[in-house]
């Protein structure tokens, strides 16, 4: 499965995930109690040259990510137009595309492996509490695989609708579906349980 | 244990494939997207414990960078978004209507989850939502709410197709009927 990262390589890549990660909740958390329009302005200009500067592949990469938000970039301006307040909405939208431009930028410039490391560090704290780490980890893995299989099953099962009906399935083709995720669920827990299970692993 | 990990793995798998196919789209005229289905379905199948937990490994996952969300979207910037306090709600939307269906064990399984996906699918993700976007939009959480109420019949439609869903699976696949079994391992 593709992750969102990036394709093209930055310096930013080899930064800690977990420095990156806290910078940005600073960042974000602190863009909320400065409301001057300029400076807004001025940071979001501050955000595109970050964009920029590891070259048009990974500009238009993040262009990509970014522009599922105009339509409500449109919604906010357009209401503070008609209610004559057009700096407060310009403040509104420079700040929303500077937060979730800076988080994107954090997800392409950091691998999953990384990301998975922090997940391990932050959850230290609740091993103690009888937390088992190996099943989150077991989890994740889980998802990962069985997304794209349940992908495909879920399209043969439109397939094999069209070839018996000329009308839309719609809603009726996510029972057979969820039943089919159920029967996966029940094979993989048996499988699990066959290879020794997760208290297996605990006692390592 | 096995098993536990096993169904909120495969949810959680679930609700990502309903918003990757794009052959399921539930054409009423409104937008409306499969994977709020799946969230309700979490909860009146797998119980409240279970069907937030589900949710929450399909968000970890959405962080970590993983585009597993309707449209192949994903990553952080979603959680600051405007839609940022949905995605919060997801979890607490699963537990409560999860926690409904365990709870109510008289009458129409269609008919308590049809109404438990109400309360949970809807109010309690509406809240948060709104409250989301009342924050990023700088809006009331009246404006806010006025914003969302185009969305308001497709996720009862979404509600009623999840009351009935869960009716058939229980006829289905009575043992996987995870919320409603008396001790669940």
């Amino acid at each position: 499965m593709i992750s969102l990262t990036s394709p093209v390589e930055t310096r930013a890549h080899h930064w800690s995930a977990g420095l990156k990660l806290g910078l940005l909740s600073l960042v974000t958390f602190g863009l909320f109690f400065v409301d001057s329009v300029v400076f807004h302005g001025l940071f979001l200009l501050f955000v595109v040259v970050l964009y920029a500067l590891p070259g048009a592949l990974f500009f238009k990469h993040g262009w990509k990510h970014l522009k599922i938000l105009w339509p409500f970039v449109l919604l906010v301006l357009v209401w503070h137009l008609i209610a004559d307040e057009l700096q407060l909405g310009l403040t509104i939208v420079f700040r929303m595309v500077s937060a979730v431009g800076l988080a994107t930028l954090v997800t392409m410039t950091t691998r999953l492996s990384d990301m998975i490391d922090v997940v391990h560090w932050l959850t230290r704290p609740l091993q103690r509490l009888g937390f088992n780490p190996r099943a989150l980890e077991l989890a994740i893995a889980l998802v990962i695989r069985m997304t794209p299989v349940l992908v495909s099953k879920g399209q043969s099962l439109a397939l094999s609708w069209r070839a018996r009906s000329n009308r839309r399935s719609g809603w009726r083709i996510i029972l057979p579906f969820t039943v089919l995720a159920l029967d996966d669920a029940d094979h993989v827990a048996e499988a699990l349980k066959a290879r020794g299970g997760l208290i297996n692993q605990e006692r390592k | 244990m096995e098993k536990n990990i096993a169904y909120i793995a495969l949810f959680a798998a679930l609700i990502a494939a309903l918003g990757l196919i794009p052959k399921i789209t539930l054409g009423f005229g409104v937008p409306i997207t499969a994977q709020g289905l799946g969230i309700m379905l979490c909860g009146t199948i797998l119980g409240a414990k279970r069907g937030a937990l589900a949710v929450l490994l399909l968000l970890l996952l959405v962080a970590l960078g993983l585009p597993l969300l309707a449209g192949g979207r994903g990553g952080l910037g979603l959680f600051f978004g405007v839609t940022g306090g949905f995605l919060i709600g997801w979890p607490i939307a699963a537990y409560v209507t999860g926690l409904i269906v365990e709870k109510w064990r008289t009458g129409s399984i269609a008919v308590v989850s049809a109404i438990a996906s109400i309360i949970g699918g809807i109010l309690v993700m509406y809240l948060f939502g709104i409250v989301g976007m009342a924050i990023v939009l700088e809006k009331t959480f009246f404006e806010s709410a006025a914003l969302m109420t185009a969305f308001i019949p497709g996720d009862i439609l979404k509600a009623i197709i999840a009351g009935l869903l869960t009716a058939a699976i229980a006829k289905a696949r009575p043992a996987s009927l995870l919320s409603r079994q008396a001790k669940a391992g």
